[in-house]
């Protein structure tokens, strides 16, 4: 049951990251140029972002392995689901929390009920709901397999949440990219925030994967001593 | 299809014996419209346009109740062993399930429904061929995720607690295009506008129907 606790390929993360995060915070905070409107206030825009498609990222992932689980019944794939689902939800509160703080300054209000903001909220409550329904049932097999279902269901609820509420009133910023709103001088600092926080999640999943199959094995373990007593 | 209806035949008749679920579903439901005529007091004059989300939480609470009774009173005697024991395909024991929980709610839906009337002061007439035709598909929307979430609650240390935990956020498109279906037909006259809502809650059902019948299998597993 030995397994490498440490792998290289963590190793080369760690020493991309140090200096990438470093390269982030310097493009985003000085490099960037300042938005003529809103100022100093939009360099939030470049961590926001980011965290949102790390965060929508790590769902997917969520539901890829969802599915493996259930077609593959292997014990991995639950904790690679329970670790992706974890991550989404840290990053998808970093998303609500830097949201309100530029939208205060910017629209007056904390929070809006546009479909973006809601969609965001309902995607946090969804995996809330996954990690809670796991706290809840002891034996891992039903545990994973029903876990699995849940995040099955609650992928497939994202699309028809945004179905309902896309005709409420948008103030959110449209996706700046697909219409060119970024100026050009802004973008070298968009990408690499964005290319920062997936190596980030990809890291912090490793790591939290490794973690989890430790505590299944130590699981398992405990419950063969507890048969052989 | 006659498997489906045994197990629907099953919990209609233990349901007519007992009333043990729909009285609860049709109390709490009760419940929550006073308690919701209180809360409001200070609107009480112009309460129509909050009447549509009014009547959606009492549905969605008292459905919750209902949902939780399905499993639940299954597990008493080791009667969901039973069932699960029998040469029959799961899905069969879904459809039937939903079924009787689609019924409970849609008769305990009018009621409140009736109350609501009473309480807030409403006259409707030629609305209620739409109103029945919301209340019937955001109740299969409502009971085709319900009954497979409710399945899943039963079988954790929370046992009947976990499952509006685990239900609401799921369930939010079906009560958003309720209430706006309903609120359309209450308060405007532009029943062109139904198409939208009504819509998206016919593929959440459809949708979830499918999911929850194959997943089904998996979550009663032993």
């Amino acid at each position: 049951m030995s397994r490498k606790i440490r792998s290289r390929f963590d190793t080369v993360l760690a020493i991309i990251l140090i200096p990438g995060m470093a390269l982030a915070l310097y493009m985003a905070l000085i490099q960037a140029p300042r938005e003529s409107t809103m100022g100093d206030l939009q360099r939030i825009f470049y961590f926001h972002v980011a965290a949102a498609i790390a965060g929508m990222t790590a769902f997917a992932i969520n539901f890829i392995c969802s599915i493996a689980y259930i077609a593959r019944r292997n014990r991995r794939w639950d904790s690679l689901a329970l670790s992706a689902a974890e991550l989404g939800v840290v990053y998808l509160m970093i998303v609500l929390i830097t949201g309100p703080i530029w939208a205060k300054p910017a629209w007056f209000v904390w929070w809006t009920w546009s479909p973006r903001l809601t969609l965001s909220l309902v995607l946090c409550l969804l995996y809330i709901s996954y990690l809670l329904i796991r706290n809840y049932i002891e034996d891992p097999e039903k545990r994973a397999l029903v876990s699995a279902a849940f995040g099955i269901i609650a992928f497939a609820d994202t699309p028809l949440v945004w179905f309902s509420i896309r005709w409420w009133r948008d103030h959110h910023p449209g996706p700046m990219l697909e219409t060119g709103g970024l100026a050009p001088s802004m973008r070298p600092a968009f990408y690499v925030c964005v290319a920062v926080f997936q190596v980030l999640m990809v890291f912090l999943l490793r790591r939290r994967y490794c973690l989890e199959t430790m505590r299944g094995d130590m699981e398992l373990l405990e419950r063969q001593s507890d048969a052989s007593r | 299809m006659t498997k489906i209806w045994a197990v629907f035949r099953k919990d209609l008749l233990i349901e007519l014996r007992t009333k043990d679920t729909l009285n609860s579903m049709l109390f709490f439901g009760v419940v929550v419209l006073v308690i919701f005529s209180f809360a409001l007091a200070s609107l009480r004059e112009s309460i129509r346009p909050a009447v549509p989300g009014i009547l959606w939480v009492a549905f969605a609470f008292s459905g919750t109740l209902g949902l939780n009774r399905m499993f639940a009173s299954e597990k008493e005697n080791g009667c969901l062993q039973g069932l699960l024991m029998l040469p029959i395909d799961r899905g069969a024991i879904y459809f039937g399930k939903m079924l009787a929980a689609t019924v409970f709610m849609l008769i305990s839906e009018l009621i409140m429904f009736a109350v609501t009337l009473v309480f807030f002061n409403l006259t409707v007439w030629h609305e209620i061929p739409y109103l029945i035709l919301v209340f019937l598909i955001g109740t299969l929307g409502f009971t085709a995720v319900g009954t497979l979430l409710s399945a899943i609650a039963v079988n954790t240390k929370l046992r009947e607690v976990l499952l509006p935990l685990i239900l609401f956020p799921v369930i939010l498109p079906i009560l958003v295009n309720a209430v706006e279906a309903t609120n359309i037909i209450l308060n405007t006259s532009d029943y062109g506008a139904l198409r939208l809502p009504l819509t998206v809650m016919t593929v959440f059902t459809i949708v979830f129907g499918t999911i929850s019948y194959i997943l089904f299998d998996y979550v009663l597993e032993d």
